[in-house]
């Protein structure tokens, strides 16, 4: 089970989040890149054994959202992703 | 290979069973070969496998980090089906399911397959519109699938007595795949690996592959281990949800993400179901294995994952949808819990293609890829023999990441 940090409520049990899906990177001006890297940024999300940063939302909560960057091998959320041991 | 029959069986009882032959050599491993294949789960094996049958490339060695059999292969619920949503879909599960029913002949290894029909419980009509539509498609492809009466679902499935008209989600219908049946997942394992090794396949268990080697032109050179480099120019990647790992140690970004998807068993009891439930609606599903257990699941973690035990409250939304359906099952003791890694892929299809690495095959994306084995096996072994894409698995190369053509499929997971 995760404790997520809401800026609200404190550290409160995962079953009262939705999860949001990842961070993803800035969008690009479509423009300004060759295919490669478009279809790149609408499909590929970073997917390591370590920190990730995602989306939750409180919603059986205070409502708000935010983001954490958790460490998909242990669930350890962090400040930072150089955080992870 | 030693042929498994009643009288090999009857000439081994008399022996004391002393005599039997090893199912599979370890022989020593060796520098090169003409294909490696990484990972020995179901599509590794499958793969190896029909490469030495159907193509005559026996020169192969499939490495595993652990043991043969130890990975998803070993861990899911075994369900097989073809009640998927789009064309490109369904005739490749159509294929597989179909396999899967020759597989004992085949392999001379009892699948133990059992035939038994899925029902889901459809308890939306946003779901049974889906479903509907899904029965559309199928019809066109051989699948099948047809409505029956909550009156008719609740006659099939004696001990489905929650759902009824006070309920939050009453029972509106059943869907009834026929097609569905389950197996022995160890057989698989098992069975794909005797017979690519009795066609000279070698399996190198306790093998991991720490990265992927690149010669100077950029193409796939062989593979380091921790028991040193072995060159090959075709390198098949089939390690399920580790899939980016690898190919990031050669500088390739695939679509996929990696999750824990789970699974528990009760303790034994009598016959009481004889068809697998699904549960869309309410998030789960179970069958009864032949010892007599309940075999459930439930939805993946949110979020991406490289754990594999079972969380409290996935737990618990698990069993108090089940209980609210069948309420029965109160009373049953509840035995052993795991997970699994699996990578689902950016529109919930597979990826089954040489990458941009030329000589690098990757099969992956297996989110519900047990029933995906053998037709999975056959049509990439296909693509590495001839350098061409399977028809049964054109759709599924990286082609349609490109032309931001997906193949988004609804019917990849069962529970939701
Ligand atoms: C709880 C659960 C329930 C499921 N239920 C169903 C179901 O009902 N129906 C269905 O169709 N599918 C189901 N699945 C999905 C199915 O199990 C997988 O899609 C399928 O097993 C994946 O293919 P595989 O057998 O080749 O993978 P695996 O058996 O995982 O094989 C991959 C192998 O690669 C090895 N490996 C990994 N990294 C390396 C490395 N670096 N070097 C060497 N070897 C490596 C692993 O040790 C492993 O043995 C379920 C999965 C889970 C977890
Ligand atoms: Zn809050």
């Amino acid at each position: 089970m995760l404790l997520i940090p809401c800026p609200y409520c404190g550290k409160r049990n995962e079953c009262e989040f939705i999860y949001g899906g990842p961070v993803g990177a800035k969008r690009p001006d479509p423009n300004a890149v060759n295919d490669a890297e478009w279809v790149e940024y609408l499909t590929v999300t970073p997917n390591p054994q370590g920190p990730v940063q995602e989306k939750w939302w409180h919603a059986r909560g205070c409502g708000e959202w935010l983001v954490i960057w958790r460490d998909t091998r242990t669930h350890d959320i962090m400040e930072a992703p150089d955080d992870a041991t | 290979m030693q042929k498994y029959s009643v009288l090999s069986l009857a000439r081994n009882a008399f022996s004391g069973h002393r005599n039997w032959s090893p199912a599979w050599r370890s022989p020593p491993l060796k520098n090169r070969y003409d294909v490696v294949v990484i990972g020995a789960g179901g599509h590794g094996l499958a793969t190896a496998y029909y490469l030495a049958k159907e193509f005559g490339i026996t020169d192969v060695a499939v490495l595993e980090r652990g043991w043969l059999g130890g990975g998803n292969i070993a861990r899911n619920t075994v369900t097989i089906r073809s009640n998927y949503m789009r064309d490109e879909s369904i005739p490749f599960y159509v294929k597989s399911v179909a396999m899967f029913e020759g597989l004992t002949h085949e392999l001379n290894f009892n699948m133990m397959h059992s035939k038994r029909t899925m029902v889901d419980v459809v308890q939306t009509w946003p779901k049974l519109r889906e479903l509907r539509r899904r029965q559309l498609v199928m019809d066109i492809y051989g699948s099948t699938y047809e409505q029956i009466t909550s009156e008719e679902l609740r006659r099939r499935i004696p001990a489905l007595t929650g759902g009824g008209p006070d309920a939050r989600l009453p029972v509106i219908c059943g869907m009834v795949h026929t097609d569905a049946g389950v197996n022995r997942h160890d057989a698989v394992a098992w069975g794909y690996a005797r017979a690519a090794d009795a066609r000279g396949v070698e399996i190198h268990q306790q093998t991991a592959v720490q990265s992927l080697l690149r010669s100077r032109h950029g193409t796939i050179e062989g593979v380091e281990t921790n028991r040193g480099t072995i060159r090959a120019n075709k390198v098949v990647v089939a390690v399920s949800g580790h899939t980016t790992t690898l190919t990031e140690t050669a500088g390739l970004k695939l679509p996929l993400r990696t999750m824990n998807l789970t699974a528990f068993v009760s303790e034994p009891v009598q016959p009481l179901v004889d068809v697998i439930v699904n549960c869309p609606d309410s998030g789960f599903y179970f069958s009864q294995s032949d010892k007599g257990e309940m075999v459930i699941g439930g939805a993946p973690d949110m979020g991406q994952s490289f754990r594999r035990d079972i969380k409290q409250h996935v737990f618990e939304d698990t069993v108090t949808a089940m209980l609210s359906l069948f309420p029965s099952f109160k009373k049953l003791k509840l035995m052993r819990q795991w997970g699994g890694h699996l990578d689902i892929s950016h529109d919930a299809s597979p990826i089954m293609d040489q990458t941009d690495i030329a000589g690098l095959f990757v099969t992956a994306g297996w989110w519900g890829g047990y029933k995906a084995i053998p037709a999975g096996g056959l049509t990439l072994a296909h693509l590495v023999a001839k350098g061409e894409p399977h028809p049964l698995m054109a759709s599924f190369t990286m082609d349609r990441f490109r032309h931001l053509d997906f193949v988004m499929e609804a019917g990849t997971t069962t529970a939701r």
